[in-house]
């Protein structure tokens, strides 16, 4: 699957949920959405080899 | 994960209150969220006119675009800094917004006004660009307020924000801010307008996903200058405690305006001998600002109207209603 996180793509063969993505990622679920295919996912969904996820960031500075 | 509501697929888990929804429910419950905090609070009324803040952030993009379907006619205001190409992308996306709801948008231009952006004003007076640019957005927005006839100012500080600025407050116990952070402060006289938080209980990242799912576009993008800020180490510490402790943030704001209510005794602002607007000193900072860096010209706002308002109102009505 590929992954677009900060300006980068990632291209990532294992199959995992968006959770054990952000986790792979080290990143916070309360600080981050996953989107795939253009639809926003919730940590328990599995993704698939074929998913073009994106993850986003939701904190800014204020 | 199923949807609560309606048992589909869902597309977002909102641990604080142990649920999950899909996206046409997501957007009922933020949607209503914002307009029964906007009564429970009595933040915006049916005959006010608001101004809405607008930075093209996800947060004051969906406020602007929410108070609008939720039936107040509500038009924005955008303080350009002249932070390059950042403070013209993010102007682009609120004119985007603008033409979408056929409102205006009005702007006030740090670099037309003083010939620098906010980085060199910054380095000249030796003072933390964010710091200055809160002392000149709220003199702006509160005085595009007043002068253009609008009855409240609207911002989209969320339950993030909110939570981050009073953990650093009680943290160092600055106890000046402590009372002036609640969900609305009262106008004063016709120099200070209303100020109102409609997001006030909603987490950011529930903003940021009814952006998504409205397909708001917005500026993803961090401000340069907010690089290192410890507004953001605040909101990752929050964060952690929530993942553990979930519903850790709005019980921590909640429990704050109830003490609000109790101790909020404010002190009023006096005016600015020269501009007549908010200062606790004789004159106010901006007055100082302008007297040192001003080209002599008279503060203007410029009035942005989408050229294609009533076409955008209808589409607005018929494709994107209230769900």
């Amino acid at each position: 699957m590929k992954v677009a996180w900060e300006g980068k793509v990632y291209e990532l063969d294992k199959l995992l949920t968006a959770g054990q993505l952000l986790e792979k990622f080290a990143l916070n679920p309360e600080a981050h959405i996953v989107v795939a295919n253009e639809k926003l996912v919730t940590e328990d969904c599995k993704l698939s080899r074929e998913d073009t996820v994106r993850i986003i960031r939701v904190i800014s500075g204020g | 994960m199923k949807c609560r509501a309606c048992g589909k697929e869902a597309n977002i888990r909102l641990s604080a209150y142990n649920t999950a929804l899909c996206a046409d429910d997501f957007l009922i419950f933020f949607e209503r969220r914002v307009t029964r905090t906007i009564q429970k609070y009595n933040l915006i009324g049916t005959t006010d006119s608001p101004l809405v803040a607008v930075s093209g952030g996800k947060d004051s993009l969906s406020l602007w675009y929410i108070l609008n379907h939720a039936g107040f006619s509500a038009d924005g205001i955008y303080v350009d800094l002249g932070i390059d190409e950042y403070s013209h992308v993010s102007f682009e996306k609120a004119k985007l917004m603008a033409a979408r709801l056929g409102r205006k948008i009005y702007r006030f231009s740090l670099p037309a006004l003083l010939q620098k952006g906010i980085g060199d004003l910054s380095k000249l007076m030796k003072r933390a660009p964010c710091s200055l640019c809160g002392v000149l957005k709220r003199y702006l927005m509160n005085r595009a307020c007043v002068d253009c006839g609008y009855t409240v100012l609207a911002t989209g500080h969320n339950l993030d924000d909110e939570a981050s600025a009073l953990f650093g407050n009680l943290l160092y116990w600055k106890e000046e801010y402590l009372y002036k952070k609640s969900i609305s402060l009262e106008a004063r006289g016709d120099y200070l307008a209303k100020k109102v938080k409609p997001f006030f209980l909603c987490s950011e990242r529930e903003a940021a996903a009814y952006a998504i799912l409205r397909q708001i576009d917005y500026v993803y993008e961090e401000c340069p200058y907010s690089v290192g800020a410890k507004t953001l180490l605040y909101k990752d510490l929050l964060n952690k405690i929530e993942i553990t402790s979930p519903a850790t943030k709005i019980r921590f704001i909640k429990g704050y305006l109830d003490r609000v209510k109790e101790e909020g005794a404010r002190v009023d602002p006096g005016r600015c001998t020269r501009c007549g607007y908010p200062s606790y000193t004789e004159t106010c900072n901006v007055c100082k600002l302008f007297e040192r860096f001003g080209t002599g010209e008279a503060l203007r706002v410029e009035c942005h109207e989408p050229a294609n308002a009533a076409f955008a109102q209808a589409t607005l009505t018929e494709a994107d209603s209230v769900q």
